[in-house]
């Protein structure tokens, strides 16, 4: 029941008194409202604004927050009233809707802060008032369908191991992909090209022999020709073939467009072959050389715009159909004036009707090629007045196709833009994650170092003490900290990174674990091994910056391949007792190998997302001593 | 009771001639008398009196609820049936001074007569309900409306189903209860007199008491 309509049940009620008289039987017992009290005025603290409203306004829709007891959580005791950490502006219009009934959408908002809005109030969106609803639906589905085009280039990065066919199918699909796709791609291009421009020279007259007549090329040097075309229609044959095998629905990918183009390319060639050299029906043979000219249409492959072109036909095909039917219309309308408006006159070229389609179809595009003029006096009008339909009738349709194809050319253009301009977002985000990643590495080694140093407990050293971090930040370490104690892996440092690295940093552990032991020798460090150094891969490391493109698919053991993500402070572990051995551990140089006790307890990851407002370069050295002196060398980066 | 106390003031918005007439009914606006004097002439207190206005003109910002309002709001307590017969009846009945629109005054005068006057009070505006033309008798067919207009409130899942004859009967039964004279129509001391001797009828009388 609609809630504005509560206000009325009492007047309902009291209405019903009308009834009595005439009841026959007697009336039940009336509800007692045991806690009855007074409306009071509820404030409601949103962010600082103050908005205030009856209890019964919000009790309207008892099965949102704000009218049922879930709002008891939000009640701050000491000022009274419910404080909510929200939005007031979505607020807003919130209240409305228990004020009001309807709830409107603003237009200004965004969709999915609305939308987090109104889940949060419990409240659904199918309640939105018939005046905002279409606008809202409309804002989702395009913020959908943009969010839809990431995730699918999302699905690019994250790739399960795929078999050798899939593999295939997606080196064809996406020829960025892999170098060799890419290499197919172009060479498949290029040898389209070849092809039709070998289709084109063959007609060309090629300069006179012996004999008088100039003969084309074709016929000239027909071996060379014979070459190249078999060359062209092995490599198309071979593709075909092999996308064929690649295809997951062979089926289907029979059926489609492309295929089919590909089939009617290499088909003549194949039918020349097998056909002799008959009389008969060589004249088929050359007409089937025509369909050599389809091999064109295999550029649609390389070709977005030529894809954008087709797909514009395909959906504007009702314009189409109504352009050609009206068309046809006129055609025949005029056509058929002209024949009997031209019978009279002598030598006329419009012998039958079918004759005089061509005229009028050369009148209506306005062409006019002259071949056929009417030459009586009502012929020349009936040709005027077609000549002008002629411009009517096509300018209609045309304006809908153009602006159907511009839509989605712009879909297309903004799809890439975006893409672009997502690499680009997300090298710039790491950078300033890899920031805040060294400001944590950083105060987490200060964290080392004030602990160490409160052990050690000389005067000065406690004046060295780093206060650095808030209460946040500390709890915030302490927590890294026992997640690297009890993950207990020696692994290298560099830039920490963000939590899905973590993720597959885990993965990785489990793939290398064999490779990795864990209590292996820190001195390792300083060579070259898979395992458990960082130091000597910095700098391999520095080389290679994070790119976002890479796909990090393969079970790497962390340190190497590309995936950078994985950092760890690469600090002392075992045991603390002897202060002064812990001490000078912490002198870590890179090169002093052979010190670094890389047993027991390892730091490892660290999921980075505090926001610290450091700005440290990412690409700085590890070496930030803030303490004073090098004391530790964190082969940061 | 009605002409000295409804001041009505209507504001028209001022607009050129061709709009004039579609602006004037849609900017009609009413503004109800001081709460002091609807205090006076009604049970209700100035809570009470505040409450049933801020429910009132959320529902009808205007100031004034006019027939088709009063259907869509009263049917959307029955959604199973069509009260909207009903409804015509009720708003003849709260329309005291029979303009076509109920403004708060009418609003809020019924409802003190429903929930805080006297039995004879409340009988009365029974009465007057069932009277649909205000002639001071009620017929066998104005009852047979009205009944015909609180079964169709009902719908038609009921249990047992509704037949046809069920509102004539009902009116039978009725009239057989309340016309002491058999002249076929009923009077209001009739009808006064027979609610009074009925006990089930005064008992239900105090059941919307504390309604508010």
């Amino acid at each position: 029941m609609a809630t504005g309509v509560a206000a009325w049940l009492p007047f309902a009620r009291a209405a019903a008194i009308g009834w009595m008289p005439v009841a026959n039987c007697p009336m039940p017992v009336a509800p007692r409202d045991n806690h009855k009290r007074q409306d009071e005025l509820i404030i409601l603290n949103v962010s600082g604004r103050r908005f205030q409203t009856w209890r019964n306004t919000l009790d309207r829709y008892p099965d949102t927050l704000l009218g049922s007891s879930e709002k008891d959580f939000f009640y701050n005791e000491e000022t009274k009233e419910y404080f909510f950490d929200r939005d007031p502006d979505a607020f807003r219009s919130i209240l409305n809707f228990y004020r009001t009934g309807k709830l409107h959408y603003p237009r200004h908002e965004c969709i999915s802060a609305y939308d987090e809005e109104l889940t949060f109030f419990g409240i659904i969106p199918e309640v939105i008032g018939d005046c905002c609803y279409e606008e809202y639906k409309d804002r989702k589905r395009e913020n959908l369908e943009r969010l839809q085009d990431d995730q699918e280039e999302n699905k690019d990065m994250k790739l399960p191991k795929l078999n050798f066919r899939e593999t295939i199918w997606r080196a064809f699909e996406n020829p960025h992909t892999s170098t060799m796709a890419l290499v197919f791609y172009y060479v498949t291009g290029f040898f389209i090209a070849i092809s039709v421009i070998t289709n084109v020279v063959e007609t060309v007259p090629c300069g006179s022999t012996t004999n008088q007549k100039d003969m084309p090329c074709g016929e000239r040097y027909t071996v060379a020709f014979f070459c190249i075309d078999t060359a062209c229609v092995m490599i198309f044959t071979v593709e075909y073939l092999m996308r064929l095998f690649a295809a997951p629905s062979r089926y289907r990918f029979m059926r489609s467009v492309m295929s089919i183009i590909d089939v009617m390319a290499i088909l003549p060639y194949y039918i020349g072959l097998v056909m002799t050299n008959n009389e008969d029906v060589s004249g088929a043979f050359v007409t089937l050389r025509v369909f050599r000219v389809f091999r064109i249409f295999k550029f649609s492959r390389h070709s977005q715009g030529l894809r954008i072109l087709g797909y514009t036909l395909k959906s504007c095909a009702s314009e189409l159909g109504f352009l050609l039917f009206s068309l046809t219309m006129a055609i025949i309308i005029f056509a058929t004036v002209m024949f009997y408006a031209e019978k009279g006159s002598s030598s006329s070229k419009f012998t039958s009707i079918p004759a005089s389609f061509w005229y009028t179809i050369v009148t209506m595009t306005t062409l006019g090629y002259g071949d056929m003029v009417p030459k009586t006096i009502a012929g020349k009008i009936f040709g005027s007045i077609c000549s002008l339909s002629g411009v009517l009738v096509i300018a209609l349709p045309v304006p809908v196709i153009v602006s159907n194809f511009s839509r989605i050319y712009h879909q297309n253009q903004r799809a890439d833009k975006r893409r672009a301009q997502k690499k680009a977002r997300l090298a710039r985000i790491r950078i300033v994650k890899s920031g805040s990643a060294n400001a944590f590495l950083q105060s987490k080694r200060n964290g080392l170092l004030n602990e160490l140093l409160e052990l050690t407990g000389t005067e000065e050293d406690e004046q060295k003490l780093i206060k650095s971090t808030s209460l946040l930040e500390s709890q915030h370490h302490h927590l890294l900290h026992c997640l690297e104690k009890t993950t207990c892996y020696p692994v290298c440092s560099l830039q920490a990174h963000e939590f899905v690295d973590e993720q597959m940093y885990k993965q990785n552990r489990l793939e290398t674990a064999l490779q990795n032991d864990p209590s292996r020798s820190p001195s390792i460090c300083s060579h070259d091994s898979s395992v458990g150094t960082c130091c000597s891969h910095r700098v391999k490391r520095n080389a290679a910056l994070p790119s976002v493109s890479v796909p990090s698919t393969h079970p790497i053991p962390m340190h190497q391949g590309p995936l950078q993500e994985l950092r760890a402070i690469h600090i002392q572990c075992g045991d603390l007792p002897s202060h002064t051995t812990s001490r000078s551990n912490l002198n870590l140089k890179t090169d002093d190998s052979g010190r670094i006790n890389c047993r027991g307890a390892q730091i490892t990851t660290a999921i980075i997302c505090l926001p610290t407002p450091s700005a440290l370069t990412p690409d700085g050295d590890g070496l930030h001593g803030s303490a004073g002196t090098n004391i530790i060398k964190v082969s940061a980066l | 009771m009605e002409t000295a106390m409804e001041r009505r003031r209507v504001e028209t918005v001022s607009s050129p001639d061709s709009v004039e007439d579609e602006l004037e009914l849609s900017a009609v606006r009413h503004r109800p008398e001081g709460l002091e004097q609807l205090e006076a002439q009604t049970r209700f207190s100035r809570k009470e009196l505040q409450i049933l206005y801020r429910g009132f003109k959320t529902e009808c910002p205007s100031g004034i609820v006019n027939e088709d309002t009063f259907k869509d709001i009263y049917s959307q307590f029955f959604p199973q049936g069509d009260a909207s017969t009903y409804a015509h009846f009720l708003f003849n009945a709260f329309d005291t001074d029979h303009n076509g629109s109920v403004s708060f005054e009418d609003f809020v005068m019924g409802l003190s007569i429903l929930l805080r006057g006297t039995v004879q009070e409340k009988l009365n505006w029974a009465f007057n309900l069932y009277d649909i033309n205000k002639d001071g008798y009620i017929t066998k067919e104005e009852m047979l409306d009205i009944m015909k207009a609180i079964y169709d409130m009902m719908g038609k899942c009921t249990y047992p189903v509704l037949k046809e004859e069920t509102p004539r009967q009902h009116v039978e039964v009725f009239f057989q209860k309340m016309d002491k004279n058999k002249d076929g129509v009923v009077t209001i001391d009739e009808f006064i007199d027979c609610c009074q001797n009925d006990e089930n009828i005064m008992r239900s009388m105090h059941l919307f008491e504390n309604v508010l």
